[in-house]
């Protein structure tokens, strides 16, 4: 199959971009969205011409390395996909394809479609941790965690960081994932002791690092390639509310 | 001191300021919905109810100021909230689908914006009773009914036989209807009173008592424009 990309290219975080159109020929239903761009690439390198900047790593949907706005959508618009595990059959023969980076101020792009996401690194610096001394390895068995709890710690740990939250709220809010992160630990019994400082703390640095606010749209929970519930959220307001009105 | 600080200057703090001044003004409309279907009573009900309100300024004027209050933060939030956020995104995209949101969702400030014009000229219109803004030529002040209390029930027949102002009030409870079925659900989400088991039953609850508030006002100006109550005018 061919298609048309329309690629947002920029040189460095202070260049303008804009949109270079390019073909990609004779590609294949199987291939995933970022082959088809490394096929591009190829023709691009051969004849001579910068390829195209973009972020992958793992390409098996689990690192959150891969992002681009595909169509509008961030990975694309398949429920539960990354970009990585996009492949080449949700789209026809001969279509015209946008491809932009994630927008948003927190989010600069560093090169085409890549952008530096290390504000995320910093809001998980801020608490997403639990403090624990070193020393002999714990029991495993030692603290019960009701089975229940663990479900749902776990699919807020599903979170892989990706930004794409970020990408699609129309507020380039950055709540899905400081959600996650703030109850993944605040469910488990190892990180309740800093239950209130963590959400006062990545909250803090969320709305330092220029993220914009929640205003209940569901955008996010739509595209996560994880999934992530919007009730999340509603956790994180809980804490945060609670942490606050103990005056911490 | 400081925690009250920390509301104000935090996202979080921002929406919470908006959750439970959008939940007072919530628990408004119904209340004034309540006491303006009395219109439905006849006469006496209704201007038995207006006399009533008046009669204690002492209750009265703190919950007028209390209903300021609250709008004012319920504004200033919003204005706060979305200057960050248009802020919090310089460059937009070229192409880009809002999948997953509402309608009502993406248009709270729109819908808002509209309200707040809506509630100034309805203040105008039947508190303060500025003549020239009713569009009917007729002073509304002195309707006085037998028993020589302020006739209610004659400002709302003459104020609503005005087609353009009716169609004004009902247009505006349109966008108050489209504002709760979002907010009315949504202020729970950000006061973090919601989960996954309540969060479809309070999605659909709140559009279902939107709806209800925009029929039950609704119904008044309509009511009036097809003819009921025409009697008073004669
Ligand atoms: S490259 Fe790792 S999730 Fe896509």
């Amino acid at each position: 199959m061919n298609l048309t990309l329309k690629v947002w290219r920029q040189k460095n975080p202070r260049a303008a971009g804009g949109f270079e159109t390019y073909e990609a020929k004779g590609v294949t239903p199987e291939m995933s969205f970022l082959e088809m761009l490394d096929v591009v690439n190829e023709e691009l390198i051969a004849g001579g011409r910068d390829p195209i900047a973009f972020d992958s790593d793992c390409r098996e949907g689990i690192c959150g390395m891969c992002s681009l706005v595909i169509n509008g959508i961030p990975h694309g618009g398949q429920p539960g996909t990354t970009t990585c595990e996009l492949h080449l059959r949700h789209f026809h023969d001969g279509q015209t394809i946008t491809v932009e980076p994630w927008r948003a101020k927190a989010f600069p792009v560093v090169r085409d479609l890549i952008t530096n996401r290390s504000a995320f690194d910093r809001i998980i610096q801020a608490g997403g941790f639990v403090s624990v001394n070193t020393g002999g390895t714990p029991d495993g068995n030692a603290i019960p965690v009701p089975k229940t709890t663990a479900d749902r710690a776990m699919d807020a740990a599903a979170c892989i960081g990706c930004g794409a939250c970020v990408a699609v709220c129309k507020n380039a809010s950055a709540m899905l994932f400081v959600a996650a992160k703030v109850s993944h630990l605040n469910l488990l019994p190892q990180g309740k002791a800093e239950k209130d400082r963590r959400a006062l703390n990545m909250v803090k640095q969320m709305d330092h690092e220029g993220f914009g606010n929640c205003t209940v749209t569901g955008s996010c929970e739509a595209v996560c390639p994880k999934e992530i519930s919007l009730s999340f959220i509603a956790k994180m307001n809980r804490d945060y509310g609670v942490a606050t009105l103990k005056g911490q | 001191m400081k925690t009250i600080a920390n509301i104000f200057a935090s996202s979080l703090g921002k929406k919470y300021i908006m959750a439970v001044t959008g939940f007072g003004l919530f628990l408004f409309v119904i209340g004034h919905l309540a006491g303006n279907l009395q219109v439905f009573l006849g006469p006496e009900a209704i201007n038995r109810y207006g006399a009533f309100l008046q009669s204690n300024p002492e209750l009265l004027w703190p919950a007028r100021i209390g209903l300021l209050l609250m709008l004012g933060l319920h504004i200033w939030s919003a204005a706060k909230v979305s200057l960050e956020n248009r802020a919090a995104r310089p460059e937009g995209y070229a192409a880009y689908e809002p999948v997953g949101s509402t309608y009502a969702s993406r248009t709270m400030l729109v819908s808002g914006s509209i309200i707040f014009v809506f509630v100034v000229y309805h203040l105008l219109h039947y508190t303060a009773q500025v003549q020239y803004l009713n569009l009917t030529g007729r002073d509304f002040r002195v309707f006085v009914d037998l028993k020589d209390r302020h006739d209610i029930f004659k400002t709302l027949v003459v104020g609503f036989s005005n087609g353009w102002v009716s169609g004004f009030y009902i247009l505006g409870m349109a966008l108050l209807c489209l504002h709760l079925s979002h907010g009315a659900s949504s202020m729970f989400q950000s006061l973090g009173w919601r989960n996954d088991v309540y969060r479809p039953m309070m999605e659909n609850l709140a559009r279902v008592v939107a709806l209800l508030i925009f029929l039950g006002y609704s119904s008044i100006p309509a009511a009036i424009l097809f003819g009921y109550g025409r009697e008073v005018l004669r």
